[in-house]
């Protein structure tokens, strides 16, 4: 498949500043891509450069196959939705729809076609008179979105779009992007630091730090098999418990710390059995309790210090051999501070990071 | 009515808003002071007003606070008309006009510049424009008086030494660093996804500044109008330096007038001359006073 955007040895500085370090990513057609981080990992500046926002330091940008380094940004095919929405105060919800159309100099009635038809998806027509100062944070995203859509574009960008809003609305408009997304099949790429909007929107992943891209991947490879260390502890929420020690393979692989040391057959090594220092990570919601017992080969006792109760779920945060680690529980789990209980887990479903390069091994 | 009888010291406990005694120690101390700066400032204006609509005979007495026996608006017109400046006796009103010629070009103009400047300098990041804004800015310290003499040799190369416009550009000139600092300041604190919408949209410099900025500007073109204005108005140095007397503006007649030696002293006149001459930057206030503080921007970003 043709890729949509192509992005080849690309770099950014601001003085002595590395913002973006030559990066290479090829996005296919119709791919909605995330580009995941923390603030500050360039993941904002990336998409300026695409938007031709920003000048790049070195590299180049195809979008369509068309050499678009030194476009302008209304040269490239592109509608960007941002974090504020940007919307221009002091013209009707229409006219900040119309606005990219007439300065391209399209026709009266064509504009008038276009907004109507982006009007009618986003289902913002009886609001076309009003000024944004008068609309709801979320009627006002949903302008901005149908501003990028009125211009008929191949390639969507967005900016932590959601940000702004609160929890209810932010997951309802996800999965409104999401339909969008469906219906349109455009390319979209989309900025966050939100790694359940990642999850649920992307068709790949990119997770970025310091200019670097640390996976790129589909979500369900970042969830269960991250590359790297920092990766595992990103993607997650709570994040994943870490237990340090090394890594024995003179009889069946075993991971051994200073208190405690278990049989990690299950594990799929990346390039067969590697022994040294590691990380043993385990996600809080693969450790089990109870009946689940039965097929985890790895178990402990443990004493629970601090129970948060979430209503779908329980987090318990307890001590294992004076190790803390978390894990979820059912919802009407009846703990309490103090409890002793048994845990366990798979090591299938571990992972084991190279204690130098944190890398997965 | 149960309730109260179990709770029958309900009505004297604290409940709802804090009572605020009116007359407590802190507020005769804030109004009183208040009150006496607010005496101190306006006894003067007091004064000129009263002595402006008394007779000579009245001012002769020698009681500058009494408020005038018989009110007389002959000092107001013959500042006006009347009174004598050097060799012209047509009063303060050819320096009313010639102020007007001199203000209002240079205030438009000084202002569509430094707000394009200031666009350009907050949004339009070019190659040298920290330079070139640091070099704008140290002009605003660079005393007058410096400036006078080498000013008056380009204007007489240029021919304009003289003229009303050789002063409009000296005023454009002088107001450039100050309200550049304004334009770009105000330009900087809107929010920059503004500017990347739009030009995502596919607008440039121009429709940029003039169909995005400027309709969000309202505020700090008042404030750069009221500043311009006053400043103008009220300059005397370089209108007595660049103009000739035909020219002069209202503040250097007003001098003539007050300070003319010949005669007897009217104090009436002049003060009605002075009132005269400080009108203008007053109703300035008054009338914009209101959209100084109106904000604009509201709904740009996240409400």
């Amino acid at each position: 498949m043709e890729s949509s955007i192509s992005i080849r040895d690309l770099s950014l500085s601001f003085g002595a500043v590395k913002v973006l370090r030559n990066l290479n990513i090829e996005i296919g057609q119709g791919e909605f891509l995330v580009l995941l981080g923390s603030s500050g990992c360039g993941k904002s500046t990336l998409l300026n450069c695409i938007a031709g926002l920003l000048d790049v330091t070195d590299g180049q940008i195809f979008i369509q196959g068309k050499n678009v380094t030194w476009a302008e940004p209304s040269d490239r095919g592109i509608g960007m939705v941002f974090q504020s929405y940007a919307l221009y105060p002091q013209m009707t919800v229409e006219g900040n729809l119309s606005f990219g159309l007439k300065n391209a100099g399209m026709a009266k009635d064509e504009i008038k076609k276009r907004v109507a038809r982006a009007a009618e998806i986003l289902q913002i027509e009886p609001l076309l008179k009003r000024k944004p100062a008068a609309l709801s944070g979320g009627q006002r995203q949903r302008v901005a979105i149908g501003r990028a859509l009125v211009r008929d574009v191949d390639v969507f960008l967005f900016d932590e779009p959601l940000s702004n809003l609160d929890a209810k609305l932010r997951a309802d408009l996800r999965v409104e992007i999401k339909r969008l997304h469906q219906r349109l099949k455009n390319t979209m790429i989309y900025v966050t630091h939100d790694q359940v909007e990642a999850l649920t929107l992307a068709d790949r992943i990119a997770i970025m730090k310091g200019g670097n891209i640390q996976q790129l991947a589909s979500p369900n490879e970042i969830y269960n098999k991250p590359a790297n260390k920092y990766v595992a502890d990103f993607i997650g929420s709570p994040s994943m418990n870490f237990l340090e020690g090394v890594i024995d393979i003179s009889g069946a692989p075993q991971f051994n710390s200073d208190v405690m040391s278990f049989d990690i057959s299950g594990y799929e090594f990346v390039d067969g059995p590697t022994g040294g220092p590691a990380w043993f990570g385990i996600r809080p919601e693969h450790i089990v309790t109870g009946e689940l017992l039965a097929n985890a080969p790895v178990q402990f006792d443990a004493e629970v210090e601090l129970v948060e109760p979430m209503g779908s779920d329980t987090l318990v945060w307890a001590k294992v051999e004076g190790v803390p680690m978390h894990f979820r529980m059912d919802g009407q789990a009846e703990v309490r501070s103090g409890d002793q209980m048994r845990i366990g887990f798979d090591p299938a479903r571990a992972n084991i990071f190279n204690k130098e390069t944190e890398l997965r091994i | 009515m149960a309730d109260t009888a179990v709770h029958p010291a309900a009505s004297s406990e604290p409940r709802g808003p804090k009572p605020r005694k009116k007359l407590s120690r802190n507020n005769i101390i804030i109004y009183g002071t208040l009150l006496v700066v607010a005496f101190y400032y306006l006894l003067p204006l007091y004064v000129m007003v009263v002595t402006s609509l008394k007779g000579m005979p009245e001012i002769r007495l020698g009681n500058i606070f009494s408020p005038p026996v018989e009110i007389t608006f002959e000092p107001w017109v013959k500042a006006w008309s009347q009174a004598c400046t050097g060799l012209n006796c047509d009063g303060l009103s050819r320096g009313f006009w010639n102020s007007i010629r001199i203000t209002v070009p240079s205030v438009i103009v000084s202002i569509v510049i430094a707000s394009v400047n200031g666009y350009a300098l907050a949004n339009w990041k070019f190659k040298g424009a920290d330079a070139f804004f640091t070099i704008l800015i140290f002009g605003a310290f660079i005393p007058y008086q410096v400036m006078l003499y080498p000013i008056v040799i380009m204007l007489r190369e240029i021919g304009l030494y003289g003229t009303l416009w050789g002063l409009v550009i000296v005023h454009t000139i002088f107001g450039m660093p100050i309200l550049t600092l304004l334009f770009r300041n105000y330009f900087t604190s809107l929010p920059e996804e503004l500017f990347k919408a739009a030009r995502v949209d596919g607008a440039g410099f121009w429709r940029i500044y003039f169909q995005i900025m400027l309709p969000m500007s309202l505020p700090i073109f008042v404030v750069a109008m009221i500043l311009q204005v006053t400043g103008i108005w009220n300059d005397f140095l370089f209108g007595v330096v660049y103009t000739k007397p035909d020219l002069y503006p209202m503040t250097v007649q007003l001098n003539n007038i007050v300070n003319s030696v010949q005669g007897v002293k009217e104090y009436n006149v002049n003060m009605a001359a002075t009132l005269l001459t400080g009108l203008v930057p007053l109703v300035i206030y008054f009338v914009s006073g209101k959209l100084f503080v109106r904000g604009i921007a509201a709904g740009a970003v996240k409400g």
